[in-house]
This record gives structure tokens, C-alpha cells and sequence, in this order.
């Protein structure tokens, strides 16, 4: 069994024990299916609003991002007619604050939420494992292993790859982000007291604006990768990952105690 | 040894007329943007303290820095070498030369120990000890260490003072270093350009002068009353820039209309200065008005990044030059494609699978 189910409570209600652990009404249920299905209620609902607020959120600000560093084609007309890139650095900022107020929510849901909440920011990096399972995960996905493991939260392999580029690149891009803004906001203005070291640290301007845009790539491919594996391992492995993140609940395909 | 007179008493001297030391002390509060108020306290110092020895080295230099600072408008340049400060050793302005200009040097350190400011212009290469600039038959390095020992301050003027600039760009053979690394023991305020603007010399200069403290400074040591906010934030061009109205092309139609030049490579955005401000020439233009983008010369390193009608900097890191899009759009073609495949492979396991359990269930 993963690591992760016998550190969580909730995981101690795998499959094989039906009765165990206090699951709430209607989570512990046979689907009417050929093969036996049973659920765990893993990402509580403020937990699933950050995923697809972050999500929005990562969205516009690829895009936006992408056009304040290649802008689109000029405009013609009185400039007073116009406010393109007015606009699309307006949805930037806004979207980068829901991003870094969300990723603040995001930290005080792990201290409060429930145990796979806590999985974005604390890695049992000491566990070995925990490595082993990085291990196994690694070789499932080069087609190695022929049966793959269930997981309640995350995969360990999954939990790295999160916090390498949710929980490190969201907080890369935020403090970059805000030493970007706080530019504009000018000496003396909080965003200049809390990120303006960020700039003389790098070196200057130039620098911090090539690092926010290869952020932006590295973001572009945490999202193929993401989107790619979630949707396989929805297919593949044996358990649900897409609809448990609107759900919340996590449903598995088979019974079998491995 | 003689009393040394204040700045009124050389200006009266020089035939000044009180009118025209009032008009310039309001100049100067206007150009240090201070209050009205202000006028009368420059006033005031300016009559009672005695003038402040400035000794101005060169090293590793073109002499733009100069050549911008005699042509300062407000206060006139005039006033400032010959009234406000004693600049007792200068060797591209003054008259003495030779051993007569190093003896002027060596005096005015031992008069005025601890008082005096020194200006340094260029840097000192640290290569081959110090051998690519020679000052009176020594290494320059060995003079600006000699100069800095006494100096109540380092005025560290333009981009090869303040960042290395241009015989500091990769891959630096002669070791071009900042004046700032070489001299660590004294209060330093680095008036980046290339070179800095004419009336920002003067006026760090007659603000420290007149307050006989070092302005107002930000984080990486310039003085915030100039380098406080970028070309960009006042740019009159900024309205386009908002608009979305750009120069796609030198001679395009956009650039005849004087829209924003930040397609191609303006680095208004990233440079702090005053340039959009105060401008060039007694206030007469700057680079963008001219229709060129901004180089961004008052910036660290500001020849290392890649070109200047390029919005995106070269990264140097991969071995070849790219720019963050290229690098990024690679890598994510590359994982994109990776994702294909894996994709497939995937699906014909699925296959394989499913066709072997369909085939054991047949047996059972």
C-alpha cells in the first residue's frame, strides 16, 4: 500500500475496509458498475475553488503575459480610443493578485485543511518511501510496471512534480510578478517595500523580466504535462483524477487491496 | 593657511550680482525638487560655507561624462567649477599638467583630508595589475585607491563608475571592475548613463554642497530624486504605449506618427533615469523624442543584453543565444511532443492490455 494511505486517516478507509474511518453519508458507495467502485472524499470544496480560480487565474495571465511582452498589432486612431495594452496589463495584475491571494489561501488550507491539503507543502522528502514510490511512479510512466498503485491524494511522483512547479513556480512568479508591479507602483509603495530587493538581487529590470517570461514557459509546460497525465491517469490507473477535482470525491475502480 | 571662502564670496567675486546668485539658488531648488522654501536655505549655506574641494579622476573612460557636465544648463556648468566647487584636481579640465597637475593632487589630499569629495569617472581595470590604465606613469587603480583613502565621499559618475559599462561588457579582458568593488569603505552614490544627464551631475553636486550630506539613495546607491522612476513611467509617448499604438519598423507609418517605440527594443520600461524629464541639452530632447528607442544606458550591464531593437534579452546560459520565447517555446514543443508520444505508447499498452484480458477471459 502508498505511503500515503497509511499516513492518512482517511486513507485507512481504502478500499478493502469499507467501514473504516468517518467518511460522512453517501462517500463509501458501490457504484452500479461490472467492476466495483469505492470513493473517498479527498479535496474538500475551498480546496477544488483554488484549483479552478488558480487555474482561471494561470490562464489570463499566460495570455495577458504573453501579448505585454510581444504586443499584439498596433492599433490606428487617436490614441485617446483606444486602451489595448492598458487592459490586458489591467487583467494581468488583477489575475496575478487573485493568483498570490490565492496561493495564500492556498498555504493557510494546508495548515487547516484536511490531510492531502497539506501535500503541496510538505514533502517527506526523509521518508524512503517515499522515494521508492517516486521510484515506482517514475517506471509506471515509462511503461516499466505493468499494474499501477492506488493513491488516495496524490502520487509521490505527482506530489514532487506539484510542488516543484506549483508550489516553487507559483511563488517564483509572484515575487518576481510583484517586484515587475511594484515598478510601476513606485518607490515608498508596499509592493516596493516587501519585492523591490528582488531586482538589485538579479541584477536589473531586464533581468527580472526574462526570468518572469521563462517562468511563464515553465508554466506553459507544467500545464501540457498536467493536463496530459491527468487525463491518462484517468484512463489508466485505477482510481478517478479529473472528476475528483470537481467532486472531491476519489473513486476507485477496483477492490483489490494493492 | 588661508581661510577658504565660501561659494557667495567666489561668486561675487567672479562679478555674480546678488540677483543672479538668488535666481540661481531658486534654479537649483527647482532642479533638486525642493520647495520655494528651499531657495533661502541654499542661499544661506551658500553665503556661509566655505566651498567644497572636489578632486575628479579618470580612468577607463571616453570622457562623455565631461563632456555632458560642461554642458549642464541649470545650474550653468560655469557656476558650478568656478563657484560652487574648488575642483582642485581635474586632469581633462584643468590647466596644470604633469608633474605641476599630480603635485595640485597630492596637496589638496593633504589639506583637505576627510573634506573632500572625490568624482570618479571610469573604473579601474584590475587585470595585469592594474596595467591597462596608467595615470602619471602609475596604474589608476593605485590613485583611485590613494584619492579614496581621504574622501569624505565617492561621487561615482556615469556607467563605467556605477556598472563597468562598456570595457566591462563580456568578456572584460583588461577586468574592468566598478569603482564600488574596488572601494568599500566610503559612502558611495552612483550617477549611472552613458553618460549621465548634464543637470543630474550638477545637481547631486550642489545638492551635496549645499545640505553638506549624501542625497537621498536607493537600494542599489543612486540618488532617489533622479533614478526613481523609469523612462517609461513619463514618457510622453506613453499614451501610445497604453493605446497599443506601436512602431513596428523604423519608417513606418507608426514611427512617423511618434507612437510607442517599445517594439522595437525600446528599454524605457526597464531603465531608471531622468531622461523623459529633465532631458538633454537644456531640456531641448531625448532619444525617444528623436524617435529612437531608449538603450537603457543607465543600467547594469546594459551591453550584455542582447540587442537593443529587441523587446526580449539574449539568455547566454545554453551556450548559443536565445531569448526567453525561444527557449521556452523549445521546451515546450519539446515536452508537448514528448506528451505525443508517451500518449501513444500509452494507448497501444492499453490495447495490448485489453486484448490479452479479453483473451484470458475467453480461456476461463
Amino acid at each position: 500500500m502508498s505511503h500515503d494511505s497509511k499516513a492518512s486517516p482517511a486513507a485507512t478507509a481504502s478500499p478493502e475496509d469499507p467501514q473504516a474511518g468517518k467518511l460522512g453519508p453517501g462517500e463509501e458507495r458501490v457504484l452500479p458498475s461490472s467492476v466495483k467502485q469505492t470513493s473517498v472524499y479527498v479535496y474538500e470544496a475551498p480546496l477544488r475553488l483554488w484549483h479552478w480560480t488558480n487555474a482561471a487565474a494561470i490562464l489570463v495571465l499566460i495570455v495577458t503575459g504573453y501579448f505585454i511582452g510581444k504586443p499584439l498589432p498596433t492599433v490606428s486612431g487617436e490614441a485617446s480610443d483606444h486602451f489595448v495594452m492598458g487592459y490586458i496589463r489591467f487583467a494581468h495584475f488583477t489575475a496575478g493578485y487573485i493568483l498570490a491571494i490565492g496561493f495564500m489561501f492556498r498555504f493557510y488550507w494546508s495548515l487547516v485543511g484536511n490531510h492531502h491539503a497539506k501535500q503541496l507543502f510538505r514533502l517527506p522528502l526523509h521518508r524512503r518511501d517515499w522515494w521508492r514510490e517516486v521510484w515506482f511512479e517514475l517506471r509506471w510512466y515509462l511503461f516499466l510496471e505493468k499494474r499501477p498503485r492506488k493513491y488516495v491524494g496524490h502520487n509521490p511522483l505527482a506530489q514532487l512534480a506539484m510542488f516543484i512547479f506549483i508550489t516553487l513556480g507559483t511563488l517564483f512568479m509572484i515575487v518576481t510578478g510583484m517586484a515587475l508591479y511594484a515598478e510601476g507602483a513606485l518607490r515608498g509603495s508596499w509592493q516596493d517595500t516587501l519585492f523591490g530587493w528582488v531586482i538589485p538581487l538579479v541584477g536589473q529590470s531586464l533581468d527580472v523580466h526574462t526570468l518572469h517570461r521563462l517562468g511563464m514557459w515553465v508554466m506553459i509546460t507544467f500545464i501540457i504535462i498536467h493536463v496530459y497525465v491527468a487525463i491518462r491517469e484517468d484512463i489508466m490507473s485505477r482510481q478517478s483524477i479529473v472528476s475528483t477535482m470537481i467532486s472531491g470525491e476519489r473513486t476507485f475502480k477496483d477492490d483489490d487491496p494493492l | 593657511m588661508e581661510p577658504i571662502e565660501t561659494f557667495y564670496d567666489v561668486m561675487r567675486r567672479q562679478g555674480v550680482t546678488r540677483r543672479s546668485f538668488l535666481k540661481f539658488c531658486s534654479l537649483t531648488a527647482a532642479a533638486l525638487g525642493l520647495g520655494p522654501a528651499y531657495t533661502a536655505k541654499i542661499a544661506h549655506a551658500m553665503e556661509t560655507k566655505p566651498r567644497t574641494p572636489v578632486i575628479w579622476v579618470h580612468g577607463l573612460e571616453c570622457t562623455c561624462c565631461s563632456e555632458s557636465f560642461i554642458r549642464s544648463a541649470h545650474p550653468l556648468v560655469k557656476d558650478v567649477v568656478l563657484s560652487m566647487i574648488s575642483l582642485d584636481y581635474d586632469d581633462t579640465l584643468m590647466a596644470a599638467a604633469g608633474h605641476q597637475a599630480e603635485a595640485a593632487l597630492a596637496d589638496t589630499i593633504e589639506r583637505y583630508k576627510g573634506n573632500y569629495i572625490l568624482a570618479v569617472e571610469g573604473n579601474p581595470p584590475l587585470n595585469e595589475d592594474g596595467m591597462f590604465c596608467i595615470v602619471g606613469g602609475r596604474p589608476f587603480v593605485d590613485q583611485l585607491r590613494e584619492t579614496a583613502e581621504h574622501a569624505k565621499a565617492v561621487i561615482s559618475w556615469g556607467s563605467c563608475a556605477s556598472h563597468g559599462c562598456v570595457q566591462a561588457a563580456r568578456p572584460n579582458p583588461t577586468r574592468a571592475t566598478p569603482v564600488h568593488k574596488v572601494i568599500t569603505d566610503k559612502p558611495i552614490i552612483k550617477v549611472p548613463g552613458c553618460p549621465p544627464i548634464a543637470e543630474v551631475m550638477t545637481g547631486v553636486i550642489t545638492y551635496m554642497l549645499t545640505f553638506d550630506r549624501l542625497p537621498e539613495l536607493d537600494r542599489t546607491g543612486r540618488p532617489k530624486m533622479f533614478y526613481s522612476e523609469r523612462i517609461h513611467d513619463k514618457c510622453y509617448r506613453r499614451p501610445h504605449f497604453d493605446a497599443g499604438q506601436f512602431v513596428e519598423s523604423f519608417d513606418d507609418e507608426g514611427a512617423r506618427r511618434g507612437y510607442c517605440l517599445y517594439k522595437v527594443g525600446c528599454k524605457g520600461p526597464t531603465t531608471y533615469n531622468a531622461c523623459s524629464t529633465i532631458r538633454w541639452n537644456e531640456g531641448v530632447s531625448f532619444p525617444i523624442q528623436a524617435g529612437h528607442g531608449c538603450i537603457g544606458c543607465s543600467e547594469d550591464g546594459f551591453w550584455d543584453k542582447g540587442s537593443w531593437y529587441a523587446r526580449l534579452q539574449d539568455v547566454h546560459q545554453f551556450g548559443i543565444e536565445a531569448n526567453a520565447d525561444q527557449i521556452g517555446g523549445v521546451v515546450a514543443t519539446g515536452v508537448g511532443g514528448a506528451v505525443a508520444v508517451h500518449a501513444a505508447v500509452s494507448a497501444l499498452k492499453r490495447a495490448q492490455v485489453k486484448r490479452q484480458s479479453s483473451a484470458n477471459r475467453e480461456e476461463a
